[in-house]
């Protein structure tokens, strides 16, 4: 019982948060900027902070990650860090010979005051980037918002940093991917391409964390999101943004400098959300939905409505990243399940809004988000209202072992299992792939615990 | 960019040694700060800080600082405990904009009180984080007020993560404990009696060392870290010798209790059997006045290595003529895994460590063969020139390292944090073998294409 301590009253805390239902910024900064092609993410601050980013994404994609960092020092943080972030930029260049280097802050560098917008030009200005070169840059304090806040502000640097407009609008769509996994991305492009739509999906983590093994050590695998890529956004005919609130944010920085309207949706995780998703992508694009979509979309209702049986009614408590709990829930609520506890330590009107929307069918459901929503609280709600599915990230299992409760993995991080990041969440295939896990969750319990003779064969 | 066209790093030059004839006298630029822009494998003061402290498991541990920080190092490393398991949650202050702005100690003062109400700990420590030490929180006084209030110990510990290397967070990390050592009663405690220091209980490591010891009717009286207790740490300059393994880490721990309470010691490591042998071996020859201790030291050594060296056998057979790459934390880890890997007939082909000294490296230079590359604070690009290079078949290392190992298609064998089984002790050799040998002979690398899949 790891979790002893945990008392069933809750109790009005004062700051203190106890088992975090989210991380910082500069962490989401880096995976985004992983799916970038030729990118070097660089982070701007104490060595520890990129040894553990890197470490976290390693666990979580199994995958060599590569960052650099500014290696701040005590005089740097007396004197600021421009003089350790130009040597950086002339080193990465020089030895690591990325196409790309997408700077972000720690808090270390936001409290000292370095300006990164001020620093990289003064680059540029020095010739410290090299013809043909970029170097990019986010400002992600940690002590704001969350890991997601971090991934949302370097999608906007890209925007903001490399969209350009012609004059001359392209026949193709952007698709800013909110945080999710490489095969998520992977699934987005498959959907799109079944569609027949040109999309830029920026940024595009698939062949990055997920590269095949080939014997060698690749520095930038192949994957990611070009420059050219990146530079063609602006004169795409509109942008769907996947995610309000790590994604929309880049989205709104493409209208904002090429006027490329847009339409923020959830993520489309489960039934309906995709179903959104897919008309949009029809609208946006003028193509009609192939019959191949619609019979992956029948064969995703079919499968829910042999599970249906086993589903209704089980009460379900979940926690994470705010894109992926809005559409999540409502997804539960399609499989007629009853999603109790919600709960993520991102900060954010948006998350509240959309979570009143998609509960109203749900009165007394309990949902918190940002300072102390933590694991904690969420365990607290668990002992007052017991529920019969538990669905997070790793950190999920403490409870889930503690309270004896059913556990699907699902979101960041996952350190203790693998294929989060080779099998898709999105899409029809994506539902059918967590309808599938909160099946066989459930019924493997029931299996276990089920007396002898209640023990069937047939369920 | 493939990593077999790269260059050697430059700046890097000094930080890389190949032992050959008529290569200069090894003059490794160490203990300094990575190079700006560089890949480092390394981390900073307060992660040094918290993995030394972090095993204290009837301890609340608060991270005082943005989340982060809480966030990476909550429950990572597998230091196990026999009984409270406090060190294994994760408490931040979690601070926000306006905390920067206006000061933390409020927030600090209110979550420690709401900490030690809710969990009743027997300690506490505070560790500042990097932006603790720019806003100037006064955290020592907080940690005073506290103490006070509570009536328990209340360690700040002084791991703003610029201030330095991970060695500094070591230290740090040390001196907190110094402010509890010494406030025990020593009463009881035999002449024949020793700390062990620098030994963390990954996997329940501590355990077995710790049984080896009273096996041999030595007291432990108090591990640091491993499955520590706040009591014992309280008391252990009561005893009569400080067993120091994983020098970086509490070499200067066992260097002020010698000068404070005249407490000797000596420095050991729990890995490989030659090594393990000789750890027991120095502490009994410390105790001349009680013969039986050497006796049983000797009656361990035989009866376990009796028990192991001949199931090992397998694994050597197999092993013998290939080659392995360590790169880990500490030099003297290195020393250890290079006689171990010599054991089970493997050589080593590249030899380095995050944290290592001069001297460190002028020992390594001695032990290792005509050929073997050198290198202090490495990147993965060296890493995976050198492997191919060498062609070596099998990597040591941690966290990140692994999949760069996986990648190249050679094994792998974790000698970090994430070890899930013992590798200390005899045992802990015998397991070792077993694990390179799984990993080194696994029939996936035949599908790799560096050995000839398809490609």
């Amino acid at each position: 019982m790891l979790l002893r301590h945990t008392t069933t009253e809750v109790k009005e805390r004062e700051g203190l948060t106890i088992n975090p239902a989210k991380t910082c910024q500069p962490v989401g900064a880096m995976y985004a900027a992983l799916g970038i092609h030729g990118c070097l993410p660089h982070s701007h601050g104490s060595q520890g902070c990129c040894s553990y980013h890197r470490s976290t994404l390693t666990r979580h994609y199994k995958e060599p990650v590569m960052a650099a960092t500014s290696s701040f020092t005590e005089g740097a943080s007396v004197f600021g860090g421009q003089a350790n972030l130009l040597a950086s930029i002339e080193t990465i260049f020089s030895v690591y010979d990325p196409d790309i280097i997408a700077v972000h802050s720690t808090c270390l560098s936001e409290t000292i005051g370095d300006d990164l917008q001020q620093i990289t030009r003064k680059a540029k200005d020095d010739g410290k980037i090299p013809e043909g070169k970029y170097v990019i840059y986010a400002s992600t304090p940690s002590f704001v918002g969350s890991h997601i806040t971090g991934y949302a502000n370097m999608v906007t640097g890209m925007a903001e940093q490399f969209a350009e407009s012609t004059g001359e609008k392209k026949n193709q769509i952007n698709i800013v991917a909110g945080w999710m996994e490489p095969s998520d991305m992977r699934e987005i492009k498959r959907l799109s391409k079944e569609m027949g739509v040109k999309i830029v999906l920026f940024p595009d983590t698939s062949d990055v964390l997920d590269a095949p093994q080939t014997g060698k050590h690749e520095f930038y695998p192949k994957g990611g999101v070009t420059i050219e890529e990146l530079k063609s956004t602006g004169d795409s005919k509109f942008s769907l943004a996947l995610g309000c609130i790590s994604a929309e944010p880049g989205a709104i920085a493409l209208e904002k400098k090429c006027k490329v309207p847009f339409e923020t949706l959830d993520m489309p995780i489960g039934l309906s959300a995709t179903d959104r998703f897919i008309m949009s992508l029809s609208k946006a694009a003028g193509v009609p939905v192939p019959a191949e979509i619609t019979s992956e979309r029948g064969r995703l209702v079919d499968v829910m409505a042999d599970m249906e049986q086993y589903f209704h009614g089980k009460k379900v408590a979940l926690f994470g990243d705010p894109d992926q709990l809005i559409p999540l829930t409502e997804f539960l609520l399609d499989l007629n399940m009853k999603p109790v506890h919600i709960v993520s330590g991102t900060p954010g009107n948006r998350f509240e809004k959309r979570m009143q929307e998609v509960l109203e069918r749900i009165p007394g459901a309990n949902f918190k988000n940002g300072q102390c929503a933590d694991m904690f609280l969420l365990h607290q709600w668990i002992k007052n209202e017991p529920v019969d599915l538990l669905i997070g990230n790793t950190y999920g299992k403490y409870i889930a072992r503690d309270e004896d409760i059913p556990f699907v993995r699902f979101g960041f991080p996952i350190l203790d299992r693998i294929g989060h990041s080779y099998f898709p969440s999105v899409g029809y295939s994506g539902g059918l792939r967590l309808a599938e896990k909160i099946l066989s969750v459930l019924m493997d319990q029931q299996d276990r615990t089920a007396l002898e003779e209640k023990f069937e064969l047939v369920m | 960019m493939d990593t077999q066209n790269i260059s050697l790093l430059e700046g890097r030059e000094k930080q890389v040694y190949e032992k050959k004839q008529g290569a200069d006298q090894i003059d490794i630029a160490c203990d300094t700060t990575s190079l700006s822009g560089s890949v480092s494998q390394r981390a900073c003061v307060f992660c040094g800080s918290r993995v030394v402290l972090y095993p204290v498991a009837d301890a609340i541990h608060i991270v005082h600082g943005p989340i982060g920080c809480a966030a990476y190092t909550w429950d990572i490393r597998g230091a196990v405990s026999s009984g409270p398991e406090l060190h294994r949650l994760s408490f931040s202050t979690d601070l926000q904009e306006m905390d920067v702005i206006y000061g933390g100690e409020k927030k600090l003062y209110r979550s420690l009180i709401e900490l030690i109400d809710q969990y009743q700990p027997n300690a506490a420590f505070i560790y500042s984080t990097c932006i603790i030490g720019l806003i100037g929180d006064d955290i020592e006084a907080v940690c005073k007020k506290v103490a006070k209030e509570k009536g328990i110990p209340v360690m700040p510990v002084h791991s703003e993560g610029f201030k330095g290397t991970k060695k500094d967070g070591y230290k740090a990390a040390c001196t907190a404990l110094m402010k509890l050592i010494g406030t025990g009663s020593t009463e009881g405690i035999s002449k024949y009696s020793i700390n062990i220091l620098g030994e963390f209980n990954l996997a329940g490591e501590a355990w077995i060392i710790r049984e080896y010891y009273e096996k041999m009717g030595i007291e432990v009286v108090a591990t640091m870290t491993g499955d520590g207790r706040i009591e014992a740490i309280k008391r252990s300059h009561g005893a009569a010798l400080n067993v120091v393994q994983c020098s970086g880490s509490m070499t200067s721990l066992a260097k002020e209790m010698e000068e404070k309470y005249g407490i000797p010691y000596i420095r050991v490591s729990y890995f490989g059997f030659e090594d393990m042998s000789k750890s027991l071996y120095d502490v009994a020859a410390l105790f001349p006045d009680r013969p039986e201790i050497m006796e049983k030291a000797k009656e361990i050594v035989r009866d376990e290595i009796r028990q192991y060296y001949p199931e090992m056998q397998k694994f050597k057979s197999a092993l013998t003529g290939k080659k392995a790459a360590i790169y880990v934390g500490g030099a003297f880890k290195t020393f250890s895994l290079i006689k171990a890997l010599r054991t089970i007939g493997m050589s080593v082909v590249l030899a380095g460590s995050q944290t290592g000294n001069k001297d460190d490296y002028s020992r390594l230079k001695e032990m290792c063969d005509e050929g073997t590359v050198i290198v202090d604070d490495s990147n993965p690009v060296e890493l995976s020139k050198f492997i191919l290079e060498k062609e070596a078949d099998l990597l040591i290392g941690g966290v990140k390292e692994r999949p760069i190992a996986f990648k190249l298609g050679v094994g792998f064998c974790d000698h970090n944090h994430e070890r899930k089984i013992p590798l200390a002790g005899f045992v802990g050799m015998y397991n070792f073998a077993k694990e390179v040998y799984e990993s080194v002979m696994s029939p996936v690398w035949q599908f790799a294409p560096r050995k000839g899949g398809l490609s």
